[in-house]
């Protein structure tokens, strides 16, 4: 039978196709659909910069519109992955710059970008548009400058939670005059000022900005005339919310405010002072997104604010919301669906707060759609956890820190087995989970016969033995990140799921008990993972066998498995002589 | 059980051993190949204590290998117990002086320190220990080698202890501070797990708001280290160190390996020859300078401020060439040297400052003779080069006071400027 439709039907029908996964398996059905849905693919996610090659993606991918990329593991946001280590975004886009020349979308996180790369993409890309960079660094504002100036159909610019090298606030002037298309700028990591002329000018001339996040540089006085002249924006970050308490400043801000009916999302807030919180309550019934994790303000001004967005669906808070806002935020708010709570001293011996598990409980009896948590405190009980899970069973993302590394239950002294236990018991939509406390290989066994759904889990400080990793290896069908620290999880676990390993995207273990000769056992059986041995203190084969090494990344890759810019303290397994690594 | 004079037969020439104790055959065949195997281990370690290795502070040899660690604890700590110097044949030295201190324990102890499987060889037989607290030496010697129980236990206690240790060990290796914990508790890389981004947020919101409550900073500071040449930079967290000294160890065992790759032709077989205190020399011998960029974007010489001043201003260290390093340095001294420059024909008194600061204070001033020079000499060349300055502002006075003197006494108009 060689009835097919012609190429341009199918390709119609695949446009349609926006999921990643969709795609895939659609190019799985047959050669000719492979070959056409390669030829129209426009967007693609690499999960792992290091699972691919630039040239095997634009082999496949001739006409790419858009590229996403994650580089570092996410224990890189807590320094346990050396400076040095790769995720260098240079290769990429030097590859990128002949095979895609109409390439409008990058998208990076946790990647090394230089200002060579970022001058590149200026000049390389006539119709470049968005540029995403999270949580990435090596570059500096001169980078920035060259996007500003060469991009003439810049739509994007965010640079979440960079870290740039801040030379000056120079950059912001270079966008030329006739740049006209911005809608997303956020500068909200830069430290310099900038020049405000240059930014109300920029602002006044970009009718389509739509999110606007400013650095803790712009003062307060100056955002009411920013405000004034988008009147169109649905998201915005403040700069330093602080000023002299006078009145015409209050009711200019306040005014400016009120103009702005399309407001979503606030988010800035540094240095705050409480009294000048009112001038945004006429925007707060719109309010869906709030993020105040950087503004230390009072439970009681916190709780007045919250009570006025009825229609808060996203909350990030710091500790200072105490027990008492919480309480006051369950009750008004009953859009919730994500709460985060930062700690605002972690690293001192006693709280500085009322902030305790009671907060959470109550948030999720009187919040109904809530299915995503990050929370910080400083003491849990199980009976806690088990409520929690009672009252929301709706859980997607489920992160809990508890301060003390290992701290038990503080009603019982019992390790907090059961309360997790609870959690991936009732909640099967779970995806997401972190675990902090104590916690003995139960709670492993648990996780591996009722979390069918978890994609990502994070542990700490967890576990008796090597049967809590295998149970979560061999129970978790849907595991696609591992990450590990300081855990007893040795050799015996790791290899005899060396298949499952394969099924994932990666796994990550710092300070666990695992081998250098495991790994290279593993290196060996499983030909298309590349177990990377992170360990600084010199070649792991000087130490003897039973030692173990410091980190251990283990993940599924296409590409050669022995990376060009691979530091001296990685080893990974040598392809000439099998036995021996390099 | 053998007898006394089998014994003695069997042990290494040159021994004048005196076996009362009526130890087994075994005993002392193992105790032969222990001290050979002591003796193996011993090189081994020398090897493995010149070999530099990338690691953090306070991270001795003993983290790195719990065997060894084991040995060097015992070693360490049995000097003062037995202060006869360590020699090939300790352990028959040891055991003589058990011999004559009718100490038997102390004996079995080391011996039990080295070999985990000659254990059961020991502890079976006639000769019993006594429980653990009766000798007060033991308890030294307790905490790393925990020996006295019977066979049994005494493997899976040696099993245990190297696990503990080398968890202890990772510990350290992952940065517990417990010795410079400025809190109560000490800090754990990475933890609690929050963005770097959002700790440093969260430091600047807690100062502005509590200026009056003097609590120390939270934990970790991290800042980047980058060094000339080196194809990446690395970063160290500053509160885990209390002096400058500490510091520059880290960073030159952090750096070793660009600089090793810089003096010698190949990489690995240099590496295990080049000796700590030689690499010392290679950073100090102002070959590279360390320096840092504080919180107004200048670039100074690391060791002007006072500790706590430094970790508070310092936001990036760099490792340059000391020949790049030159003009760089303390603004204080910065501004004396342009003043200096400007004034020091009319004022020799201040060329003579500039010649001391110059080669007493600041090393990196100092001309390079290299490593193997002698520090007389060094300092020899020094104080005929403040000589030479101090004879060249004399004379420049003279001819000063010269000109007037002349200008007067023999009223040469020409030496008077023009009107």
């Amino acid at each position: 039978m060689a009835y097919s439709f012609p190429e341009e039907v199918l390709e119609h029908v695949f446009s349609f196709l926006s999921s990643d996964r969709d795609r895939n398996a659609v190019s799985l059905v047959c050669k000719s659909w492979y070959d056409i849905e390669r030829w129209c693919r426009r967007r693609i996610f690499v999960g792992n910069c290091y699972a691919v090659s630039p040239e095997i993606v634009i082999r496949r991918f001739p006409e790419l519109r858009a590229v996403e990329m994650k580089g570092k593991p996410h224990f890189a946001d807590f320094n346990l992955v050396p400076e040095g280590w790769g995720a260098y975004a240079y290769p990429w886009i030097a590859a990128m710059e002949e095979a895609y020349p109409f390439l409008e979308e990058i998208k990076l996180k946790r990647m090394v970008v230089t200002d060579e790369s970022l001058e590149l993409i200026s000049k390389s890309y006539k119709s470049f548009k968005v540029l995403v960079l999270t949580s990435c660094e090596g570059f500096t504002t001169d980078g920035l400058a060259s996007i500003a100036a060469n991009c003439r159909h810049l739509r994007e610019l965010d640079l979440r939670e960079s870290e740039v090298e801040d030379l000056s606030g120079h950059w912001l002037s270079h966008f030329p005059d006739s740049c006209t298309s911005l809608v997303s700028l956020n500068m909200s990591c830069l430290g310099s000022e900038v020049s405000f002329c240059a930014l109300e000018r920029l602002v006044a001339r970009s009718p389509n900005l739509r999110t606007l996040r400013l650095n803790r540089a712009v003062p307060l006085e100056r955002l009411a005339n920013l405000i004034r002249r988008a009147p169109q924006l649905v998201e915005l970050g403040t700069g330093a919310y602080s000023a002299e308490i006078r009145s015409d400043t209050f009711s200019n801000l306040a005014d400016a405010f009120s103009a702005c009916k399309q407001l979503k999302a606030l988010s800035g807030f540094w240095d705050v002072v409480p009294s000048y919180l009112p001038a945004m309550y006429s925007v707060c019934s719109g309010i869906t997104s709030l993020n105040l994790s950087y503004a230390a303000i009072p439970s009681s001004d916190l709780v007045k604010l919250i009570s006025q967005c009825q229609n808060l669906q996203r909350l990030w808070v710091l500790d200072y919301i105490e027990d008492s806002g919480l309480d006051a935020l369950a009750a008004s708010c009953k859009d919730l669906q994500e709460l985060r709570v930062f700690p605002s001293d972690p690293f001192g011996a006693e709280p500085n707060v009322s902030l305790t598990e009671q907060g959470l409980v109550s948030v999720s009896e009187g919040c109904p759609k809530l299915e995503s948590v990050l929370y910080f405190c400083r003491q849990m009980s199980n009976a806690a956890l088990i409520a929690i899970a009672k009252n929301r069973p709706n859980f997607i993302r489920f992160r809990l820190c508890i301060i003390d590394p290992q701290a038990p239950d503080y009603l019982t002294l019992e390790p907090l087995d059961a309360g997790f236990g609870a959690i991936v018991e009732k909640c099967k939509e779970l995806r997401r989970l972190s675990m902090t406390g104590l916690l003995t290989d139960r709670v492993f066994k648990y996780i591996g016969s009722h979390a069918k759904k978890l994609e990502m889990l994070s542990i700490a400080f967890a576990g008796d033995s090597d049967l809590g990793l295998h149970h979560v290896l061999s129970g978790c069908d849907s595991l696609r990140k591992l990450e590990i620290r300081d855990c007893p999880f040795g050799d015996k676990a790791l290899l005899a799921n060396a298949a499952k390993l394969e099924t994932m995207r990666s796994l990550w273990m710092s300070s666990c008990s695992v081998s250098f000769g495991a790994c290279k056992l593993l290196a060996q059986k499983m030909p298309r993972l590349n177990v990377e041995v992170i360990d600084e203190r010199g070649p792991p084969d000087s130490r003897p066998e039973g030692c173990s090494v410091e980190r251990a990344y283990v993940y599924r890759t296409v590409a050669s498995r022995q990376r060009l810019d691979m530091p001296d303290f990685v080893w990974t397994h040598d392809e000439d002589s099998s036995l021996r690594y390099s | 059980m053998a007898s006394a004079s089998d014994c003695i037969s069997q042990t290494g020439p040159g021994l004048k051993e005196r076996n009362y104790f009526g130890f087994s055959d075994c005993s002392s065949v193992d105790r032969s190949t222990v001290s050979s195997a002591h003796l193996e281990s011993k090189n081994n370690m020398n090897m493995k204590a010149t070999e530099l290795r990338l690691g953090l502070p306070g991270s001795q040899s003993p983290e790195r290998d719990s065997d060894f660690s084991l040995l060097n604890s015992v070693k360490l700590d049995e000097k003062p117990l037995f202060p006869l110097a360590p020699s090939k044949d300790r352990i028959c030295t040891l055991s003589q002086k058990t011999v004559a201190s009718g100490n038997k324990r102390g004996f079995d102890d080391t011996v039990d320190g080295f070999s985990e499987s000659k254990t059961t060889n020991f502890s079976e037989g006639n000769w019993m220990f006594n429980a653990t607290g009766s000798d007060p030496g033991q308890a030294k010697l307790a905490g790393n080698v925990i020996s006295i129980r019977p066979s049994g236990t005494q493997l899976a206690i040696k099993s245990e202890v190297p696990a503990k240790t080398l968890q202890e060990s990772t510990n350290k290796i992952i940065g517990t501070n417990t010795a410079n914990a400025p809190a109560a508790k000490a800090q754990v890389v990475g933890w609690p797990p929050i963005r770097s981004f959002r700790k440093n947020s969260l430091v600047t919101t807690s100062k502005t708001n509590d200026e009056v409550d003097g609590k120390p900073g939270p934990g970790a500071l991290f800042v980047k280290v980058s060094m000339d040449g080196a194809p990446y930079l690395r970063k160290v967290d500053l509160r885990m160190y209390s002096a400058y000294k500490e510091l520059s160890s880290a960073l030159e065992k952090m750096f070793s390996c660009f600089t090793i790759g810089q003096c010698g032709p190949q990489g690995a077989p240099t590496r295990k020859m080049l000796s700590e205190s030689k690499l010392r020399d290679l950073l100090h011998g102002s070959e590279y300078v360390l320096t840092y960029e504080d919180k107004d974007g200048d670039w100074m010489l690391v060791g002007d401020v006072p500790w706590e001043m430094f970790i508070a201003s310092c936001k990036k260290l760099k490792i340059m060439k000391g020949s790049d390093a030159i003009g760089l340095g303390s603004s204080s001294y910065q501004v004396l040297l342009h003043f200096k420059a400007k004034k020091s024909l009319m004022y020799p008194c201040f060329v003579w400052d500039l010649a001391v600061y110059q080669c007493f204070y600041k090393e990196s001033f100092r001309p390079d003779y290299g490593s193997d020079v002698p520090e007389c000499f060094v300092l020899m060349s020094d104080i005929s080069f403040i000589c030479l300055l101090a004879f060249s502002c004399v004379f420049l006075e003279c001819l000063l006071r010269l000109r007037l003197y002349l200008l007067f006494i023999l009223n040469l108009d020409f030496l008077v400027e023009a009107q």
